[in-house]
């Protein structure tokens, strides 16, 4: 098994999702610069989460034409499967690898909260384990927005990944906390290789975080 | 070469800040005020053989990386 964590200026969940990889996996994943120009074989690469170049002009944009990036592009093309975690969501988004776009939250605050989602999608390799499960939220850019054909598309080829629910796992705008179209907290790209969240699972990942259900989804791609 | 280049949310997409600014508009006593959009205005100086070679390299500009043409438009303006 090997994984890559990807590392922006500006990344600050990098070491969490490592950690957390070296926890369920055993192996310890291999950090990489983002300016270099290509990671070695992968079975696993992470963009991880934070507030890369500063958000500057929009979440994601900028870290989006850092070099290594072609790369990653290239690999989840190949399929490789690749994850972004919140600002790593909003990165894979602006490379073109997952469709739509996160706006400012329908609130304008920035939300930062233990959150539930479920599985729509319970066939991709990082969604097979998944059940109702609690994790953080803590963005400023996580509304969700496609046009109404993407979302046609997105709901035909079932790319919806999670969605934000109640405990019984119900989808309404009452568990919606960003104003996210349709409760969408991840989609898959076509292939299902490329999933984007906004959730962070490395923050629900060990009995320290208070909740270990953010496990289910590493389980599910590492084993 | 100058170029002014104003990016601004599509029309069907909601813009709630738009709507907080609106409110405090009002709020200031502008009660005629009908509707408030928000968006960015970007400066590019460039040197470009003409405004027409301009013009197609800040088209490319805007639709890789300037606006994000899911929820943006742009326009682009050469003095």
């Amino acid at each position: 098994m090997k994984s890559h964590v990807i590392v922006f200026p500006g990344s600050n969940c990098d070491r969490d999702v490592a950690v957390a990889i070296k926890n369920i996996s055993g192996h310890q994943p291999q950090m990489v610069w983002h300016k270099e120009m290509s990671i070695d074989q992968s079975d696993l690469i992470i963009v991880p989460g934070g507030f890369s170049y500063g958000d500057y002009l929009r979440c994601g944009a900028m870290a989006s034409t850092s070099p290594i990036m072609q790369d990653v592009v290239k690999k989840a093309k190949e399929g490789v499967p690749v994850l972004g975690i919140c600002n790593g969501f909003q990165i894979l988004i602006e490379s073109g690898l997952l469709d739509g776009a996160l706006m400012r939250n329908s609130s304008l605050s920035f939300i930062c909260k233990d959150i539930l989602i479920k599985a729509k999608n319970q066939n991709s390799v990082f969604t097979k384990n998944a059940q109702v499960a609690k994790m953080p939220i803590a963005h400023n850019e996580g509304n969700f927005f496609v046009t109404s054909e993407q979302l046609k598309k997105i709901q035909d080829n079932d790319q919806i990944a999670f969605q934000y629910c109640d405990e019984s796992g119900n989808v309404s705008e009452h568990s919606n906390p960003n104003g996210s179209l349709e409760n969408i907290a991840g989609i898959l790209n076509e292939n299902k290789n490329v999933l984007g969240m906004m959730p962070h699972p490395e923050r629900a990942a060990e009995l320290a975080h208070g909740c270990e259900d953010g496990k289910t989804i590493f389980e599910s791609i590492l084993n | 070469m100058l170029a002014k280049i104003y990016i601004t949310l599509k029309k069907d997409v909601l813009d709630p800040q738009g709507s907080v600014i609106a409110n405090s508009l009002k709020s200031l006593g502008f009660n005629n005020i009908e509707d408030v959009r928000q968006g960015k205005f970007i400066e590019v100086k460039l040197n470009a053989e003409n405004k027409e070679t301009a013009n197609k390299q800040l088209n490319e500009m805007c639709e890789k990386l300037l606006a994000n043409l899911v929820i943006e438009d742009y326009k682009v303006e050469i003095d």
